[in-house]
């Protein structure tokens, strides 16, 4: 594989096994199926990391290189024979990459702090689709936001909800309760 | 060579410690500059958006920590803009804790008591008004009947919200567009410029200096409006006395990376770090069994899935609020609102699966939102936080253009923290997992440690030197002419929202501040009405004001 490829293949698996979909095809190898609708890799977790905002881009070639060493060693450990013709994050079966990724955000692993942060990001793209404006994201039917149930906005693009209480007494008060309506 | 600008009073920050102070000291008389790292946005400026560069990521920061990640504002208007306007006072018992250090932590001089006509002066100017339960949204609805149905009380909580202006939104976080929440923005902010004060955003202090007069000198640098990493200019502004209101993740650092230039500083600048006891417990209502058992419906016939729907925390319980109870022991449990992005990652699928927090079961439980209810747990630490060494600017080297920090805070939590947090974990369970109500489980700490949106403690007023780095008056020991009136100045956690507690301390220091500016030669008064012109609490502190500020 080249490098662009290697690159986007690991980073789309890592990011399917923080939030997983399903295959786009039958020669999908980055996304391994594990869940039903689509994950972070179709909630554009890609173009997430990708933004300036975000500010990964500059360590994502690092951290592609990290991954896979990480597989390359986790498979050895665990025996495990990986196809050569892919990177080595990507060729673990599913179950495998998430005890990988289970260890690398562990308490106590040295690099904690940066996969913490791409399976931040990666989680970031399918319950906000930061990387999007949000009323065009569920516009345009976003995987996490619809998957989530998010009320679309008004016309204008701002949230109201004049329907928004049972108003009613729902339990009593507590009998220190202040005239300032504060704790005692 | 330009001169050195000069100003009479510098104010770090325009939250509640600085909009206050700066409010009535430019009421006063005083020339006030206010200097904040933040943007100035308004109305609106304050986008319903997600995407990384609306005012959701520039007006907020998240800073992680060693232990301890602290959410706070980053804006003119600081943690007001952000926060969810939750307003009560501070119970009894949190003014006498002892905390780790044998002795009663606040000052004296400070109770509840005392406190109250403080407290009145920021309710009238806010104002903070007390909700009905018309006005509290489904998911405080649902957690005030399921305390209800667990035998327990429930609140609606005071708040700074203007209820005919609310939509119940839910976008607090990214500054209110519709102007219902009272934020500083609206009142004290305002109401210095028109007396004259000068705010300029996106302005980072760095570091103080000492003159020969004795005078400070406050180095800043101008921070990049789009990308927070790049620092565009830089420059000098000589005051004669300082206020340092930056929030509790920042006062304490810059006077950290003071101190090579002031000398030392007390022991407690950047120790005692309190979050305020805080955690969180996420609950996946049952639909059928909130119908059922709390006999819950809408007029849609749903029994709640209005997670989305609300302004933040509406109800609180404040059954464990009791000060017979142990301390350590001592808790508020509250409906939150934490709206995706940073809202959901920390939460743990309630069946005790692996992973908990990522992974196909996590996401089923994602597409469960609207039926999450999270409960927020406040209750007593024990000041465990420490600050490393200063980054080179700021509080946190910046990792993302906005919002996303990385600082030098260390906390481990104690057993006395962590038996708080069993505590109220297993209070949550036993109200909202009751009679199959919910699944529940708490926010894992294993992923960025504990979090807090309510840094308090780390440059505390106190009486005792050794465990306290202001006076009773908020000026820092051995530096005269610096005060500190954010939350690092309030003694340890509430086991309540702070922000109340820390506006009220802000006012109840103002007349010390004039004081000690009068007595730096600058000609200025005591005696302001609200930002509004409202007089009535006035006149309730003018009596506590007049033996410290004197006649004038």
């Amino acid at each position: 594989m080249q490098a662009d490829a290697i690159r986007t293949a690991t980073l789309e698996a890592f990011a399917d096994t923080v939030v997983p979909g399903e295959k786009r095809g039958d020669d999908d190898v980055s996304v391994a199926g594990a869940a039903a609708g689509g994950g972070a890799v179709a909630a554009g977790a890609l173009e997430l990391l990708a933004t300036d905002g975000a500010g990964m881009e500059p360590i994502l070639d690092g951290l592609v290189a990290a991954l896979n060493d990480h597989a390359t060693e986790w498979a050895a450990r665990r025996g495990l024979a990986l196809d050569r013709d892919l990177p080595a994050f990507v060729a673990l079966p599913f179950g495998e990459r998430t005890g990988l990724v289970s260890e690398l955000v562990g308490p106590g692993h040295a690099e904690k702090e940066l996969w913490v942060s791409l399976a931040l990001f990666s989680n970031m793209a399918y319950d906000s689709a930061a990387h999007l404006s949000t009323v065009e994201a569920l516009a345009a039917g976003h995987p996490g936001l619809r998957a989530m149930g998010i009320d679309p906005p008004d016309p204008d693009g701002l949230w109201r909800f004049p329907d928004f209480s049972y108003r009613r007494p729902l339990a009593r008060l507590h009998p220190g309760t202040t005239a300032s309506g504060s704790p005692a | 060579m330009s001169a050195v600008e000069r100003t009479d009073v510098l104010v770090v920050g325009s939250g509640f410690g600085g909009a206050i102070t700066a409010y009535h000291l430019a009421a006063g008389g005083a020339k006030v500059t206010v200097l904040e790292r933040g943007p100035w946005l308004s109305g609106t400026d304050f986008e319903h958006d997600y995407l990384l560069g609306s005012s959701y990521t520039r007006a907020f920061d998240f800073v992680v920590g060693d232990g301890m990640s602290v959410l706070g504002g980053n804006c003119v208007g600081g943690g007001s803009v952000v926060y969810f306007a939750a307003m009560p006072r501070a119970p009894r018992f949190a003014f006498e804790r002892h905390g780790g250090i044998g002795r009663r932590m606040w000052p004296a001089a400070i109770s509840r008591d005392t406190l109250e006509p403080w407290y009145d002066r920021v309710a009238e100017a806010l104002p903070v008004t007390k909700q009905g339960w018309d006005d509290v949204p489904y998911a405080g609805g649902v957690f005030a009947a399921a305390c209800h149905h667990a035998g327990r009380t429930a609140n609606p909580v005071p708040v700074a919200i203007d209820g005919s202006r609310c939509t119940n939104c839910n976008w607090m976080m990214a500054g209110c567009r519709f102007d219902a929440k009272r934020s500083m923005l609206l009142n004290y902010l305002p109401a210095a410029v028109a007396h004259g004060a000068v705010i300029r955003p996106l302005h980072e202090v760095q570091h103080l200096t000492r003159t020969p007069q004795g005078h400070y000198r406050v180095h800043y640098t101008v921070v990049d409006d789009v990308d927070y990493r790049v620092h565009r200019d830089e420059g000098v502004i000589e005051a004669k006395l300082v206020v340092l209101a930056a929030g509790a993740g920042a006062t304490p650092v810059i006077l950290q990376r003071s101190e090579a230039a002031l000398g030392t500083m007390p022991h407690a600048v950047g120790r005692y770090f309190s979050g305020n006891g805080e955690r969180l417990n996420t609950a996946v209502m049952n639909e059928d069994r909130v119908a059922e058992v709390l006999g819950l419906s809408r007029p849609d016939g749903r029994a709640y899935a209005a997670n989305q729907i609300g302004k933040g925390p509406c109800v609180a319980s404040w059954d464990r609020l009791d000060g017979t109870l142990p301390e350590y022991e001592r808790y508020s449990l509250e409906q939150l609102y934490f709206p995706p992005g940073l809202g959901t990652i920390l939460a743990q699928v309630p069946d005790g699966s692996t992973p908990s927090w990522f992974g196909v079961r996590k996401k089923e439980m994602l597409s469960r939102w609207q039926s999450w209810l999270t409960v927020f747990t406040m209750s007593e630490d024990d000041n465990e936080g420490v600050f490393g060494t200063p980054p080179p600017t700021g509080n946190a080297v910046r990792i993302s253009q906005q919002m996303l920090g990385r600082g030098t805070l260390s906390y481990r939590p104690t057993e006395n923290t962590l038996r708080g947090w069993e505590l109220s974990d297993a209070d949550v369970r036993d109200i909202l997992g009751r009679d199959g109500l919910a699944g529940v489980a708490p926010w894992t700490n294993d992923v960025v440690g504990a979090y807090t949106v309510h840094p308090l403690a780390s440059c505390r007023i106190g009486d005792d030197p050794a465990t306290s780095a202001l006076d009773d008056r908020h000026e820092l020991r051995g530096h005269p002419g610096i005060f500190v009136t954010d939350g690092s100045a309030v003694p340890g956690a509430l086991t309540v929202n702070p922000a109340m507690t820390i506006a009220a301390l802000a006012e109840r220091a103002v007349p010390g501040i004039v004081a000690a500016a009068r007595a730096r030669g600058v000609d200025c008064r005591y005696g302001a009405p609200a930002p509004g012109g409202e007089t009535s609490a006035r006149r309730g502190v003018l009596p506590l004001a007049a033996p410290i500020v004197g006649a004038g």
